[in-house]
């Protein structure tokens, strides 16, 4: 029996994991945190079909607890031994040898203090898209006092030059739309406003999300970025933008502001592979060998890659992709033959 | 909290090479001459006051009558000057020529051409050669390195003393601090430090108002040529308006055109449309940084020049319960009356 060991335990990683004990191979799962689930844990409901995220928590959990691989909870890896073999090493200096290992370390969401003039963590009433995801699960909106008026700001930390990050998180404008009805529908005397660059709504229901968003919920869409937002005294939020359709400057008073922030590579996955022949593209994800026929694969030939450390990418994506790398790792592994 | 430690510039501690303003010894002039003197007697620094120093032009250069080239070889020949006498690191006094220095030596960075181009047209039209400087600090920098160092040897802190309260300061960098260079301000151009570094290490606290990074109204052009001065001032009112409801005690420029501006555009405002922007129907008054400093030391508030400014800071005067003899206001330095205020 091959081993493989799986870094990370969101949905990619446990979704690794389970295909690849279903292949027959011994399996070890290392978290760094508690629980498995990564960032899902902190999601309220997902597009397009505004699905209850504990649904999708609730199929990881009972896959872990089926028991067909080993987890090692509160373990993270910090780096590969350099020597012939290349061994994942955690916090404590425990070495685990394996045949395998796959990355699915997935992504941290961009910090949107360090885009300054959204005033985030100065300003009270400026939020991140997680946070309001966090009020949904908590029921914390203040529902007494209800905002009047509510700016979604798309692309923060996504497709920009001052940030440093070129690429698109993919997933952002959804989640705007999505959180926009929810918004809509917790406040419905609310007047909700986006300020985006371009909409991409490439996946399946998307586009009728946004659709249903504006004809239904009444969601207003500026083509513009907010340049500056401050805080008035009432401590409602003054933002500054442009709407570039009709090419004019705005100004307008909003009572809250909700910051899409993107993906961005985690820092500890960039030490962790230091050594190996791991390379990372442009957008400081890890890259892989082939982006058409080898997306699962790195330089480094016992070493894969699944779900969101690779690139930017939605929940069904981050699966498909786990899939993917399972097979890929049963092939390197010299055992096609499937044991279910 | 902000991202402001990420934009931490090094600020240079000792032997000074002084960039004075063209325009600023004109309109707050004892802002300067206090400037030399605190780092001369209260911090201990070496200062080289140059006479041959000229202007930027950067008035000039943001007006279009003065062209790049032209303005690259006057500051190459101040460059000159900074490197003949032993210094090399530059005091700047105004944001204006901050902006123009860190803009220069930025483009012959990029553009090392450039730099060449400009070494050719300052040795034929005046011998002379240059070595850029190591460090170049707006003096605003300087006073915050050492502001901790100034109130060790303070008089005043900036606190009302009627009300036990910190004095509510609105703070103005100016757009040419940092808004074409982040880095090179302290605490970058959103949630600048340079300024609220020192009010609160003196005791003060900083009003952070709608318009804060909003331009005081000079923007060169729109003053400078007499048909935008409506876009001037109407900046200005912007920037009053929104800071009005917080009941500002003083405001702090950075920026002698700022301070300018925001000093006299209130009392124009006032002459157009009888509005005020401070408590009780009274107007703000506008300090430098360098006035600013010299009253938290403890100096004679006529020598730092507050007769001059068109706003009265008596007022403030009075909520420091500040020392001075109001008689002295219009005296010479022989102590000789040179006239009464306007009265109305």
């Amino acid at each position: 029996m091959k081993s493989v060991i799986v870094i990370g335990g969101g949905i990619a990683g446990v979704e690794t994991a389970n295909q690849l004990s279903m292949f027959g191979h011994k399996v070890l799962l290392l978290e760094k945190d508690a629980e498995l689930g990564g960032k899902i844990n902190n999601w309220h409901c997902l597009f397009p079909n505004l699905r209850d995220a504990s649904e999708i928590k609730s199929y990881i959990n009972k896959i872990a607890d089926e028991n067909r691989f080993a987890i090692n909870r509160n373990t993270e890896i910090v780096k590969f031994t350099k020597n012939n073999q290349l061994h994942p090493i955690d916090q404590n200096g425990d070495e685990y040898e394996a045949d395998a290992v796959v990355l699915a370390t997935g992504f941290k969401l961009f910090r949107a203090e360090r885009k300054e003039e959204y005033g985030y963590n100065i300003y009270k009433n400026v939020i991140t898209s997680a946070d309001l995801e966090r009020k949904f699960n908590e029921k914390s909106l203040d529902t007494k006092n209800p905002p009047r008026r509510i700016a979604i700001v798309h692309c923060v930390g996504s497709r920009d030059e001052k940030s440093g990050n070129h690429y698109c998180s993919k997933v952002c404008c959804i989640t705007g739309v999505k959180q926009a009805i929810e918004l809509k529908k917790t406040f419905p005397d609310a007047e909700i406003i986006c300020f985006y660059m371009d909409l991409r709504m490439h996946g399946k229901g998307y586009e009728e999300l946004y659709r249903e968003a504006q004809e239904k919920y009444f969601v207003q869409f500026i083509r513009g970025r907010v340049s500056e937002a401050s805080e008035n005294i009432d401590k409602s939020i003054q933002i500054k933008a442009e709407d570039t359709l009709s090419g004019k400057p705005l100004k307008m008073t909003v009572d809250m502001m909700v910051l899409l922030v993107g993906m961005e590579m985690e820092k500890t996955s960039v030490s962790l592979v230091s050594g190996c022949n791991v390379e990372f593209g442009n957008n400081r994800f890890f890259n892989v060998k082939d982006e058409f026929t080898q997306p699962n694969s790195t330089l480094e030939k016992n070493i894969f890659v699944a779900g969101a450390c690779s690139s930017p990418m939605n929940i069904s994506e981050a699966i498909l992709s786990a899939r993917s790398t399972a097979v890929e790792v049963n092939k390197y592994l010299g055992n096609m033959e499937i044991k279910v | 909290m902000s991202n402001w430690k990420n934009y931490q510039k090094e600020i240079c501690d000792d032997n000074f090479y002084y960039a004075r303003s063209c325009i600023r010894q004109n309109f707050f002039p004892g802002s300067e001459n206090i400037f030399v003197k605190i780092l001369r007697e209260v911090l201990n620094k070496n200062v080289y006051d140059d006479a041959e120093h000229t202007t930027c032009t950067g008035i000039g250069y943001h007006s279009d009558v003065v062209p790049f080239e032209t303005i690259q070889t006057v500051v190459a020949r101040n460059f000159s000057l900074m490197s003949n006498k032993g210094f090399e690191n530059l005091a700047i006094s105004c944001v204006t020529s901050f902006g123009i220095y860190t803009e220069i030596t930025e483009t012959w960075k990029h553009f090392p051409e450039e730099e060449q181009k400009i070494r050719g047209f300052l040795k034929k039209s005046t011998n002379r050669e240059f070595i850029q400087p190591l460090i170049m600090s707006h003096c605003s920098d300087i006073f915050y390195k050492f502001r901790n160092e100034i109130f060790e040897k303070a008089k005043y802190s900036l606190v009302n003393k009627n009300t036990g309260k910190p004095l509510k300061v609105v703070e103005h960098i100016g757009c040419h601090y940092a808004k074409m260079f982040p880095e090179k301000g302290v605490g970058g151009a959103e949630f600048p430090q340079v300024l609220a570094g020192m009010i609160t290490a003196w005791g003060g606290e900083v009003v952070d108002y709608p318009e804060r990074r909003h331009c005081c109204g000079f923007g060169f052009r729109q003053y400078l040529v007499k048909a935008n001065r409506g876009y001037s001032i109407s900046n200005s009112i912007k920037k009053f308006e929104a800071m009005k409801p917080y009941k500002p005690d003083f405001i702090v420029a950075n920026c002698p055109g700022c301070a300018m501006f925001m000093d006299k555009w209130q009392y124009t405002a006032k002459e157009m449309n009888g509005e005020t922007y401070g408590e009780n129907g009274e107007q703000i008054p506008v300090l430098t940084y360098e006035e600013m400093a010299g009253l938290v030391l403890g100096y004679n508030p006529w020598d730092l020049g507050l007769q001059m400014h068109q706003i009265d800071c008596e007022p403030l005067l009075k909520k420091m319960h500040y020392e001075y003899n109001p008689e002295d206001k219009f005296r010479n330095l022989k102590g000789e009356k040179i006239g009464e205020e306007a009265k109305g």
